[in-house]
């Protein structure tokens, strides 16, 4: 009998020292363990040759207790720490390019305004808008403009930290 | 100094005696400088670099040493992969030297370029590519430091011509620490308290001992520990090697051809302390019935390894040396001669065996090379029926002393394991069992045994069939036996006798005593091939998947 494994995202966040080959020492383990990377980002830290990683993961809990153990087998790893669901801070940025007419684009920035998101670019047939936030609030920003022209998303995917703890309980 | 020089200085600096090493036009500076200032250094030519590599993990292995290899940049790289794939499966140490094009050339597809980083980058423990030449003698400090300690394995170095070319002062550290590498020895104290508290309710524990207790030398300790406290013992097949004084405590291997009892004793046990396991499905067979009634118990080294195919009641991260020197300080004060009387009982009535023919038994050839071959002979096998009849009926009494790819399942790996292993133990015998498949896998390197005057015996079992497959066939595929006859071996005595080593072939089973004392008591390498029973299966069998009491005792 096969049992069902009880997939979600998770979110793990890895320090490594930023030597050659690191990245892709990562992706390639978590991807020859049976995961998919849903998404990555990197970025450098204070401290001058070292990298934070966020990695989304689609697993079960103990996959993924499995996968932690594995990346600290990675010479480079310093940490790793999970992203605790309840206790995430967790923000994207997305770039949406519309096509938007002078006549359309009265609706398209009253969508922006409510999201506060920016216009960071205005050409003739269209605009390019930021909006920073949780992966939900960019969903449901894009699923709003679904009604207008988009012509290209580029998102950063998730950068995560918990939160500190609250000084009462 | 250069480059190449710098290279050659840091091995002895690493105190190595012996390098496996075929050469190239990426390193053929390499060789120049071990020409003019490789004293101390034996350097041992394999005839393909797949069987180099698998000598300087057999030399590994057998010595406890780390195995130093170094080939050429693209195809002599490449050609190391199978070798370094197995002693990554089995936690051998190897450090891998390649040539590689100059720096300046890198990601041209320039002549015998390959992203040897990039093809290891899944079978290594770690690996790197130097692009400075002040990198160099760190590189090679680390990589020693982290091929031999904790879990070890291979590491491979990758050195690009301009860099054995370029000039730096030559600094070695003497020690070095890697704030993201730390691997710990002890176990946790809590740990080990709540072992002894397990061990000293038990009613029926049992040990199992794996690879770490050969990899961490810790066969001692642990004959310590069985001799102390009378517990029951099983092993994996890389765990051969354990030897409690009281023969009754010893139940042999486990897993999908594991030994009746030993199966038994697992299926039966309370308590179960695994030491320097990995639980791989070929020990386990059903990981849901694995062991139904007992606790667990996991020490390991690798803290990846607690909870990844079986989970456990209590784990300890830590060496299996330290572990169980720490639980040995204890006195244990326990019961179980009830236990142990079932278990003597059960062997009793359950013992290996196998029929008599008018062929030879390949059980029986292992039987009396046990017998005569002396208690510290070093034995190899390649892989298939022959590998597990040797697991099964040799009795291996001392530690690093039985040679195999468990893990990855090598056919090919035996003859140039024997060889590493006889490099490194010159003293002591060593003696090979192969299949007459897996043996022409890499029998180019019988060239070797006379260049080096080593001394190697060597028998092949001959089946005349790929043994192993062609009994899944007989299980599972109605006897189709497709892809799996060996009609036209080679006269495998003819084949010894061009490389000038002696060779007898062996047919009669009235006459196998006699060879096989013979080949024991030889004083210079010889080859047997034995012309053993084609239809001979290995049993008892546990169907892949299967619970270890589902078990077949004929097909
Ligand atoms: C390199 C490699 N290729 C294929 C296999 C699959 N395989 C496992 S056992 C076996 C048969 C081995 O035959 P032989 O060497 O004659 O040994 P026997 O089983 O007959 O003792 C094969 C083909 C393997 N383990 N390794
Ligand atoms: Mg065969």
């Amino acid at each position: 009998m096969k049992t069902d494994r009880i997939l979600t995202d998770h979110i793990v966040s890895v320090l490594v020292h930023n030597n050659p080959g690191v990245l892709s020492k990562i992706t390639s383990l978590v991807t020859r363990r049976g995961f998919n990377i849903d998404g990555i980002s990197a970025g450098p830290t204070r401290q001058n040759d070292m990298f934070r990683l966020t990695i989304v993961v689609k697993g079960d809990d103990k996959s993924i207790e499995q996968i932690q153990k594995q990346l600290y087998k990675i010479i480079d790893v310093v940490k790793v720490a999970p992203i605790i669901k309840s206790r995430m801070v967790g923000r994207e940025i997305c770039l949406v390019k519309i096509k938007a007419s002078l006549s359309d684009r009265h609706e398209v920035l009253q969508i922006i305004n409510v999201f506060k998101a920016n216009v960071v670019d205005v050409g003739g047939n269209g605009l390019i808008v930021e909006i920073t936030g949780d992966s939900d609030k960019i969903d449901s920003f894009l699923a709003l403009l679904e009604s207008h022209q988009i012509v290209d998303v580029a998102r950063t995917g998730i950068v995560a930290m918990n939160r500190w703890d609250r000084p009462y309980k | 100094m250069n480059g190449a020089r710098i290279i050659v200085e840091s091995l002895k600096k690493e105190g190595v005696d012996t390098i496996f090493c075929y050469t190239g036009g990426a390193v053929i500076k390499i060789f120049d400088e071990l020409y003019k200032h490789g004293e101390g250094l034996k350097l041992i030519q394999p005839r393909h670099e797949q069987g180099g590599t698998h000598a300087a993990d057999g030399y590994a292995r057998s010595t406890g040493k780390p195995g130093v290899v170094i080939v050429t940049s693209g195809p002599g790289a490449t050609n190391t992969i199978t070798g370094i794939a197995t002693a990554y499966m089995d936690s051998s140490p190897l450090i891998v030297i390649t040539g590689q094009v100059s720096s300046t050339l890198i990601g041209t597809d320039a002549f015998q370029e390959s992203d040897v980083t990039g093809i290891t980058m899944p079978i290594t423990k770690a690996n790197y590519l130097v692009k400075d030449i002040d990198d160099l003698a760190v590189t090679i400090k680390k990589s020693f430091f982290i091929a031999t300690t904790g879990r070890p394995g291979p590491v491979v170095i990758d050195v690009p011509g301009d860099i054995q070319r370029q000039e730096a002062d030559f600094n070695y550290p003497d020690t070095i620490e890697l704030m993201s590498y730390r691997p710990k020895d002890t176990g946790h104290p809590k740990q080990i308290k709540s072992t002894i508290k397990l061990l000293s309710k038990a009613k029926k524990p049992l040990v199992l001992a794996g690879g770490g207790v050969n990899l961490s030398n810790a066969t001692g300790e642990m004959n310590e520990f069985l001799d102390k406290t009378g517990i029951p013992v099983v092993h994996t097949l890389m765990g051969n090697g354990v030897n409690p004084a009281d023969e009754n405590q010893f139940l042999g291997f486990i897993g999908m051809h594991g030994t009746l009892y030993g199966n038994y004793a697992i299926q039966n046990a309370d308590l179960i302390m695994a030491v320097g396991v990995r639980f791989s499905d070929r020990i386990v067979g059903n990981s849901e019935t694995f062991a139904k009634n007992a606790k667990i118990i996991h020490i390991d080294i690798d803290p990846a390894e607690i909870d990844k195919n079986i989970l456990v009641d209590l784990p300890i991260v830590g060496s299996a040396k330290s572990i169980l020197k720490e639980i040995n300080n204890v006195d244990l004060k326990i019961d179980i001669t009830e236990w142990k009387n079932e278990l003597i009982n059960y062997k009793k009535e359950n013992p290996l065996s196998y029929g008599k023919g008018k062929l030879i038994k390949p059980q029986h050839i292992i039987e009396l090379a046990e017998k005569y071959f002396p208690e510290d002979t070093v034995v190899v096998t390649d892989v298939g029926q022959n590998q597990i009849w040797v697991a099964q009926y040799y009795r291996i009494k001392q530690p690093r002393s039985f040679l195999t790819s468990g893990g990855l399942g090598t056919m090919g790996y035996g003859l140039p394991a024997a060889i590493g292993a006889a490099v490194g133990n010159p003293d002591r015998q060593v003696v090979m069992f192969a299949g007459d498949g897996g043996f022409q896998m890499n029998m180019q390197e019988l060239g070797i045994i006379r260049k080096y005057g080593l001394k190697v015996k060597m028998i092949i079992l001959d089946n005349s069939y790929l043994g192993m497959v062609r009994q899944w066939q007989e299980l599972l595929f109605e006897k189709r036996y497709s892809g799996t006859d060996m009609e036209f071996n080679p006269d495998f005595v003819k084949l010894a006798d061009v490389f000038e080593i002696r060779s007898v072939f062996l047919k009669d089973p009235d006459k196998a005593e006699t060879v096989i004392k013979e080949l024991a008591e030889s004083t210079e390498s010889m080859l047997v091939h034995i012309a053993v029973d084609p239809d001979e299966n290995v049993l008892p069998m546990v169907p892949a998947g299967k619970a270890l009491d589902e078990v077949l005792t004929k097909l």
